[in-house]
């Protein structure tokens, strides 16, 4: 089956982020990508199947690129296709109100030698900005097929199919640039003798703008002598053009771009402002937009992350459903048939299976995550998140990070070892690492938030404490490690995409995937620590474990029975929290012991889960450094606010 | 008149910051480092640009002009080490001081015109304009002025982006920021936002210095 499947011939879809092209990949496939209103989602490359007619293809989706150069992690990823697969052919998704910035990267891959077609998408919108395009001028004008389309309403999608099944490459007549570039190209054209995915031409003006991947390829398909002749002309080249080689050839392409669309578009003016365009206005306005911010997370988070899904979805599955319904009989059938003392404490005891497995996992985790989900994807489609990040860059940059580095830190209040993945999207290594640290340290996810929402907010004082010693350490922190790190400060610069009304179906597809993908990853880790802690307990290790703990809780003034909580923190960090939930429950806590407790929990060790990814994308090292700092940090800071709360009286 | 020292300078300069920009009366003798019968003092009073009033020294209006000279030639010093040769921080702050002294006899002016008559300087604090700049605005030049320079919904034609960094060069002409392009500023702060076609982008102000707009003639 394997090697049917590597012979079916494969469609790339390539193009800028936030054309919709995983919009195109979800209509070709049934399948379901995220797709989203925030630059840059998908990091990795989507493999899907499409049937047309009689013939299976193999489609791929990439993550955005904004030209054949590439400059960030994800645009590689993308080019790296070009470079390896055999397309039969390559969509390039373009947006119908950019059409004259958007079409330089159709020449690049026409350039290349790659069968190309265009889908020009969101016609839809472009028609309400007064856009009128000429499309089939557009086709002969390119010599490729052009087909107009608004993809998430299907249409245009059958003559997208219909040109897949057709496609014939014919061979194209290079778009022809300035004399004094052309006699550069000519030169190394003549130099270069290997086999090459893409044209001569394409890989020539790649290697004169210095492509390191091109130049590693090259380099390998050239014999020696070749090679270092090659190197000598593309160095006196590159000097010689060292002001402005890029620009002459972005200019180039424009020029040529600018002949394709002759007579193709005519705009007529469209005055009116709609509200999106408003409400967009007041985001981005740091007057308006911070009190929008605090409305979002007030609504957002704290009202119905923490109050409806911690409070109320919580009280009904973990209070009614599992108390009265579910548990009794599990119970039951426990202590019937389970006689032997180990088995029912694996299944039933105090850590068993279901009870601190499944119970947790189903009426604690879930609820919260899945409405955090929810508020994450609305929010992500309506397009707030480049505002965000625009409003909160300069902030960031205190902290060593660019406003593009939001979307991880947010994305970890829901899950932090989703958010490690995503900062993936970051650009300096140094950004990656400030990053990940943050998340491990300061940020809880919407588990653990949740929890400890449910458990503060009966003491309002102790929840505003643990905000503000929160918030404080994550700047300080961030200041200090943009302090330590060597490298420069990021620059900042993103696409703001329109407001959109996020579509309901969308929102709802999305929120399930995240908490299926979630609901996956966790529930094997909470049948794994039951499992571990069981063990622990049936052998006494646990005990072993807590007793070498509980000098250091005692150190920061908190009861013995924490140490549970905190063992627990490991295998999730929410399983910590949801332990001092039963802890809190049967009142061994005081309001400053919990806030101590939280606090702590909260900086504390990320979770398994969280540190395999940490090694995986920082490498191991990195990751123990910042394992060992965070423990350090969490019991020391700890430490000191017990002592704080104590000497003031705070919360007495 | 001889040239004042370079120490002379340096304390007129403070004083201009700190008594003119900033609303204190006078800078305490202390705060400038200067002893009361140092070379520099003595050379500022004989000129009456500056007095002594108890353990203050404080700039008079004789001194204003020479003053806010000064600190205009340190201010396009700034421009000239951190936007044309790329040195910043407090590399660049200590080339700034050492440039300053040199932009005399004209040089100042031609400096100037080539920086394109910038109103601040790279921290943000205002240039004072010399005649050359006047001259150049009562010419109604257009002038080609950094994004920074621009006012929110000012519009203008992309000149040049100045290239300090490739990657980021290249980043911002495949989204479209390339010469000739019309672009409309939108937004200063916290970030400048800006249209180019349909599009919208933010960048930060480090990105925005390198990014140089035509002004449209009204």
């Amino acid at each position: 089956m394997s090697d049917q499947q590597a012979s079916f011939p494969k469609v790339v879809l390539v193009g800028n982020p936030n054309v919709g092209k995983s919009v195109v990949f979800n209509a070709l496939t049934g399948a379901y990508t995220t797709v989203s209103n925030y630059p840059g989602t998908s990091v990795e490359v989507s493999r899907g199947h499409c049937q047309i007619t009689d013939r299976r293809y193999e489609i791929l989706d990439t993550p955005g690129m904004y030209s054949m150069m590439p400059i960030t992690e994800e645009e590689r990823v993308a080019r790296r296709i070009l470079l390896t697969e055999d397309p039969h052919a390559v969509v390039h998704v373009i947006d119908a109100r950019n059409l004259e910035r958007m079409l330089p990267m159709t020449l690049q891959l026409i350039e290349a030698g790659l069968p190309v077609i265009l889908v020009v998408n969101i016609l839809d919108e472009a028609e309400r900005l007064g856009i009128k395009l000429d499309l089939d001028l557009l086709q002969r004008n390119l010599g490729i097929p052009v087909i107009g389309a608004v993809m998430k309403r299907k249409i245009g999608l059958e003559e997208l199919c219909q040109a897949i099944s057709n496609y014939a490459m014919v061979p194209y007549k290079p778009f022809v640039y300035a004399q004094d570039l052309e006699q550069d190209i000519e030169n190394i054209i003549k130099l270069i003798h290997g086999d090459y995915r893409l044209s001569l031409r394409a890989t020539c003006i790649l290697l004169m703008q210095k492509d390191d991947d091109i130049q590693k390829i090259v380099t390998e398909k050239e014999t020696e002598d070749d090679y270092r002749q090659l190197l000598e002309t593309t160095r006196e080249i590159s000097f010689r053009r060292r002001a402005d080689l890029h620009l002459q050839i972005s200019l180039e392409r424009r020029k040529v771009c600018k002949q394709m669309l002759k007579d193709v578009v005519t705009q007529t003016v469209n005055e009116t402002e709609p509200f999106s365009e408003k409400l967009s206005i007041w985001m981005m306005n740091p007057l308006t937009g911070t009190p929008i911010l605090l409305l979002v997370i007030y609504f957002g988070l704290y009202e119905f992350v923490g109050g409806f899904g911690a409070g109320t979805l919580v009280d009904f599955l973990e209070g009614n459903l599992f108390e009265n319904y579910i548990n009794p009989p599990v119970v039951n059938f426990a202590e019937k048939y389970l006689t032997a003392d180990w088995l029912f404490e694996l299944v039933a005891g105090e850590y068993g299976l279901w009870t601190l497995g499944i119970r947790y996992a189903v009426a604690l985790v879930l609820p919260i995550v899945g409405t955090f989900f929810l508020i994450f994807s609305l929010l992500e489609d309506s397009g707030y998140f480049p505002r965000l990040a625009l409003l909160v860059d300069r902030l960031f940059k205190k902290i060593g990070l660019s406003g593009r580095a939001v979307i991880p830190i947010v994305l970890g209040f829901g899950c932090d070892t989703m958010a490690t993945l995503v900062t993936r999207t970051l650009e300096t290594k140094r950004e990656r690492i400030i990053a990940t640290m943050l998340l491990a340290l300061a940020i809880p996810c919407s588990a653990q938030l949740g929890v400890i929402l449910g458990l503060l907010s009966a003491v309002p004082n102790a929840l505003f404490v643990w905000t503000v010693f929160l918030l404080l350490l994550f700047l300080m922190i961030g200041f200090l490690a943009a302090k330590v790190l060597p490298g420069d400060s990021p620059v900042f610069y993103m696409e703001i995409p329109p407001l959109r009304l996020p579509q309901l179906r969308n929102v709802m597809v999305k929120t399930l995937t995240r908490m299926q993908s979630y609901f996956v990853e966790i529930l094997p880790l909470f049948l794994f620590a039951s499992v571990v802690l069981w063990a622990g307990k049936m052998t006494g290790t646990l005990g072993n474990v807590i007793n070498v703990f509980s000098p250091i809780v005692k150190a920061i003034g908190l009861p013995v029975e924490v140490t549970t909580a905190f063992v627990f923190g490991f295998f999730r960090r929410d399983f910590g929290a949801a332990g001092l939930y039963d802890l809190q429950t049967s009142g061994l806590l005081s309001a400053a012991q919990l806030t101590v407790a939280a606090v702590t929990l909260t900086l504390f060790v990320p979770c398994v889960a969280q540190f395999l990814v940490m090694i995986k994308e920082r490498g191991f090292r990195v990751a123990a450094i910042i394992f060992a700092f965070v423990t350090v940090m969490a019991f020391s800071s700890g430490w000191f606010l017990n002592k704080f709360l104590l000497t003031t009286g705070l919360l007495a | 008149m001889e040239r004042l020292s370079e120490k002379a300078e340096e304390i007129l300069e403070s004083l201009w910051v700190m008594t003119v920009e900033g609303d204190n009366v006078g800078c305490l003798l202390t705060s400038l480092k200067v002893n009361p019968n140092s070379e520099e003092l003595v050379e500022l009073i004989h000129r009456s640009y500056v007095e002594i009033r108890g353990d203050r020294v404080c700039l008079r209006k004789e001194g204003r002009p020479e003053a806010q000279m000064t600190v205009r030639r340190h201010r396009l010093a700034e421009r000239l080490t951190m936007d044309i040769l790329g040195i910043s921080g407090d590399e660049g702050n200590e080339h700034a001081c050492e440039f300053e002294h040199l932009l005399r006899q004209g040089v100042d002016v031609k400096l100037c015109t080539l920086l394109n008559h910038p109103t601040t300087c790279p921290h943000g604090n205002p240039i004072p304009p010399g005649e050359c700049c006047i001259e150049a605005r009562q010419q109604g030049e257009p002038g080609i002025v950094a994004l920074t320079e621009l006012k929110s919904g000012e519009s203008g034609e992309i000149a040049y982006l100045a290239a300090s960094d490739d990657k980021k060069m290249q980043k911002l002409m495949s989204m479209g920021v390339l010469p000739g392009s019309q672009l409309l500023l939108v937004q200063k702060f916290p970030s400048y936002i800006f249209k180019v076609g349909n599009s919208q982008f933010a960048v930060d102000d480090m990105l925005a210095r390198e990014i140089h707009i035509r002004r449209e003639v009204k």
